[in-house]
């Protein structure tokens, strides 16, 4: 038996919980503080606000980030909004309910502290925002202005046009850039790491490849903080921005740290569908259009036909012979179902052959409705640059015909294992916000990203990092040796191979491997299969990849090659995962674990874990060691959407 | 579509550059710009490296390098130059969301790098834009800490206000405002910052200093004046408008007024 996992949940009431352990806390003095050495790894939502909240209160913060500008990191590219309980349309909206909803909408596999703190701490993040020059959406009388999202009965959601992502950063950036100014962070952009060096068992700094010139450098610290965001990038194929990978997550487990509930990945159901092999990357369509928006197919397979021919328009087709499909089988949510449901269902409808492109794999969502009942200038304000950025892409203007969308791989809920703190299981090594694992379980509700990044890194770390032993650290030990060493010797390999594969081709290959077998709906036989082929890809990749160049430059298929390494033992570690995970819920659907109408059906009996996976050495099984669920204020139900 | 790319290659910022030409066969109209770019790294990675031309310096082989991430217009990452116009010949868009339907089969496609004094050359088509990231230190925000401040509804902002700051705050520091001008200025990119703030209530309050801080590191840094010749508001992937600027002139002469 593995060791357990001590998750530090305080004692006491829910409600109190946070409070009370806040009250409890040791507080650093200022004069020690200035004695720290922080590193935080990656400079989006989590990272930037965790950075610049912890140089505020006098650590000396390192923060790193691949990109040429802390402002580039994926959090930019959220569009819908942030959800918070304000309740400011007084629609009965209070902390408790978003908590609940938050929980229901994992499909109750994430930690009601947790959560609970979350939601408590949400409406401080708007106040911050707001006075750091965010300019959220308003009305008209100068308050702000709320919209809807999948999976929640109120207007809870931020926004700023289909940019909240954007705007969040650049405020959580400009707090890091008035600390940079203030000498009290430092920041290293066009840097990666590549390892987290332990010693005696605590997390004590990186090693760090600067992106320019190619050297390998050691950073010491008394803490390690990794913001580095998810691996959804594992599918080659996702709406991750192209850099965004899982590697630096991955050393913490390879040193140690312990990784729970890999095969929870979440697949955005509104995105542009993929059009040919020549395809890079894939285009979200933020959720908010599901306010306005209805999603359908034709009920006719002739429409379909002459559709895929194009001899007749998605509006020529007459409402009686549309088949709304979530507004039938999930009345009460309609169109806002969560993603995992909303992906499914179109997954359903295209495999039973009513897909409206092509290659059979997309469906109509469409804003007629709303432009009969709004005009069409209200749609132009609220989703402007959405439809700009839709006609940009497939030269199809969205206010005349319907867009088409496809379900794809978005966001992962899987990530760190943290505790209470969001200390990992390493001492002195702390996870935040898409990069841990801890507060959406099986499926993350729209608008909650935001929230929980900044949550971790504005109002949670910079209490919770915890004491340490003052004193310079030094860089100048066997450990940190060791991990330069390792790190060299393994680009060295890189370049040694010189095979006959490019890194992308063997990309594109696991990420087919990955959507076929580990995408949205798993099965027994698919799983184990797909485990052989990454496990053979794998040795594809260290006996045929080739890498041009050298180290000692700028060398993105280097850049690259680093990190498809790490994608394809992530691969093989989510297989396991959803392998193990013989229920199905949230964004995890086993096709042996289905109720009579194809919804997912969990079985908290044998399942109300969290399944976190101990990393024993290379080609040897993960251990797995599983922190039991306990929901003492919410009654556990079947997930029902539908009344 | 089949096309002719001259790019320009560049080993470092120490050595001279030169274009050079390839042939990229069977381009899908649909492919983004970038994609386009994959394919042609693709067809370089395979043909391999030719050791004698990295001796010379001149790296005339190997993938191109180029900066991009997000693919979807926001990160402002991507930075080219194609055919004389900074993220091409479509408008409003950055390059990754330019598509390959705005070329014909058989043209010749020119691509360089952003070229300012403010924006050294890092390799071939990557530039060093940590300028931008100095000129936001030197006063590109809200002098506020995490946690003690106000509720959010407790500062109230007309809305026609708070929209004409979200369209300042659009601008994605991409660069293109600095490379199209022919002076090299950073005067739209300062603009967007400062007039955003200004425009609202709790970012009035330290505007002045704001302004000038931010003009005297952008003109510490090598970018170039202002002469109204609106280039920058024509390449502005955001459209982002010279109206700013007009503004941040108000802050910034305020700003020389209380001096």
């Amino acid at each position: 038996m593995a060791s357990t996992l001590n998750s530090k949940i305080p004692e006491g009431p829910l409600a109190e919980k946070w409070s009370k352990h806040k009250a409890g806390i040791r507080v650093v003095t200022p004069g020690n503080k200035r004695k720290l050495d922080i590193i935080v790894i990656g400079t989006g939502l989590g990272g930037a606000s965790a950075a610049a909240s912890l140089g505020e209160l006098g650590y000396n913060v390192k923060v790193f980030c691949i990109s040429d500008s802390p402002r580039r990191a994926h959090s930019i590219a959220a569009q819908g909004g942030i959800n918070a309980a304000k309740n400011y349309q007084n629609d009965n909206d209070s902390v408790y309910r978003l908590f609940y909803e938050t929980i229901k909408g994992g499909d109750y596999r994430s930690r009601e502290a947790n959560v609970y703190r979350l939601a408590e701490v949400s409406n401080n993040i708007i106040d911050q925002c707001v006075a750091q020059g965010v300019p959220f959406a308003r009305e008209y009388g100068g308050l702000l202005a709320n919209r809807s999202f999948g999976g929640a009965t109120v207007s809870r959601t931020f926004y700023a046009r289909g940019q909240t992502g954007q705007q969040l950063l650049l405020g959580a950036y400009a707090a890091l850039n008035r600390q940079v100014a203030a000498g009290t962070v430092k920041s290293y952009p066009r840097h990666e790491m590549l390892d987290v060096v332990i010693v005696n068992g605590e997390a004590k700094g990186i090693i760090a490849r600067n992106l320019v010139t190619g050297a390998i450098e050691r950073f010491g610290a008394h803490a390690v903080v990794i913001a580095s965001g998810g691996y959804g990038n594992t599918y080659f194929l996702s709406t991750n921005a192209m850099n965004s990978n899982g590697s630096a997550a991955w050393q913490c487990y390879k040193k140690g740290a312990f990784f729970a509930n890999p095969c929870f990945a979440q697949i955005h159901p509104t995105c542009i569908p993929v059009h040919g092999e020549q395809q890079s990357k894939l285009t979200l369509m933020s959720e908010s259009l599901r306010n306005d928006g209805r999603i359908w197919v034709p009920k006719k397979l002739e429409d379909v036909a002459k559709l895929r021919k194009h001899e007749i328009k998605p509006s020529q087709i007459p409402e009686e012979d549309r088949d709304y499909y979530l507004e039938r089988r999930y009345p009460a949510f309609g169109n806002l179902v969560p993603r995992d449901v909303a992906s499914r269902a179109a997954k359903e409808r295209c495999d039973a052959g009513f897909g409206v492109n092509e290659t059979g794999l997309a469906v109509f969502l469409d804003f007629k409705t709303a432009i009969d009942r709004l005009g069409e200038d209200k749609i132009r304000e609220r989703y402007g640059n959405l439809f700009q950025m839709y006609e940009k892409i497939t030269a199809v203007n969205p206010y005349k015909e319907p867009m088409m969308i496809y379900p794809a791989i978005h966001y992962t809920m899987g990530g760190l294992w943290v505790d209470y703190n969001l200390q990992t299981t390493v001492p002195g090594l702390y996870a935040i916000g898409e990069a841990n694992f801890s507060d959406h379980g099986g499926n993350r509700l729209g608008a909650s990203a935001l929230m929980q990044g900044l949550a971790d890194g504005y109002f949670i770390l910079p209490y919770t990092i915890g004491h340490f032993k003052d004193g310079p650290v030094n860089t100048q030990t066997p450990e940190f040796e060791a991990a330069e060493k390792a790190v060299k010797d393994k680009i060295e390999k890189l370049f040694s191979i010189k095979g006959k594969r490019t890194v992308d081709s063997i990309h594109k290959e696991l990420g087919h491997i990955m959507w076929e077998h580990v995408g949205m709906a798993r099965n027994e036989e698919g799983l184990k299969e797909g485990i052989k082929l990454i496990q053979a890809l794998k040795k594809e990749f260290w006996s045929n990849v080739f890498v041009p160049g050298s180290n000692f430059e700028f060398n993105q298929e280097l850049e690259k090659a680093l990190r498809l390494a790490d994608f394809l033992e992530i691969g093989e570690l989510m297989a396991r995962d959803a392998l193990n995970r013989r229920e199905s819920c949230g964004g995890h659907f086993r096709e042996e674990s289905q109720t009579e109408d194809g919804e997912t059906k969990r079985d908290d009996e044998n399942y109300m874990y969290v399944a976190a996976w101990e990393y024993k050495g290379e080609d040897v099984e993960p251990e797995l060691t599983k922190e039991p669920l306990v929901y003492e204020n919410i009654k556990i139900a079947t997930r029902n959407y539908k009344d | 579509m089949d096309l002719t790319l001259k790019v320009w290659r560049q080993k470092n910022a120490k050595t001279k550059g030169h274009f050079e030409t390839y042939q990229v066969k069977n381009i899908s109209e649909g492919s983004s710009f970038l994609e386009m770019l994959d394919i042609l790294n693709e067809q370089l990675v395979q043909e391999g490296i030719d050791p004698v031309a990295v001796e010379k310096g001149c790296q005339s082989s190997g993938p191109v390098s180029f900066d991009h991430d997000c693919r979807e217009g926001i990160c402002g990452a991507c930075s080219l130059y194609i055919n004389g116009r900074a993220h091409g010949p479509d408008d409003e868009v950055t390059t990754c969301q330019l598509h390959m339907r705005k070329f014909k089969d058989g043209d010749t496609i020119t691509i360089e790098p952003w070229r300012s004094a403010g924006f050294p050359v890092i390799k071939d088509l990557v530039v060093d834009r940590g300028a931008f990231d100095k000129i936001l230190q030197a006063g590109g925000f809200i002098s506020v800490r995490t946690g003690g401040v106000p509720d959010a509804n407790a500062i109230p902002i007309a809305k026609e206000k708070a929209d004409e700051s979200m369209d300042a705050a659009a601008c994605i520091g991409c660069g293109a405002c600095v490379a199209t001008c022919k002076n090299g200025s950073a005067m739209l990119f300062v603009a967007a910052r400062v007039s955003s703030l200004a425009l609202l209530p709790q970012g009035k309050i330290e505007g002045a200093r704001r302004a000038k801080a931010m003009v005297a590191k952008m003109d510490e840094l090598g970018f170039g004046n202002c002469t109204n010749t609106r280039a920058c508001e024509m390449e502005c992937p955001k459209h982002i408008t010279v109206s700013h600027i007009a503004r941040l002139n108000r802050e910034f002469l305020c700003a020389k007024f209380q001096d």
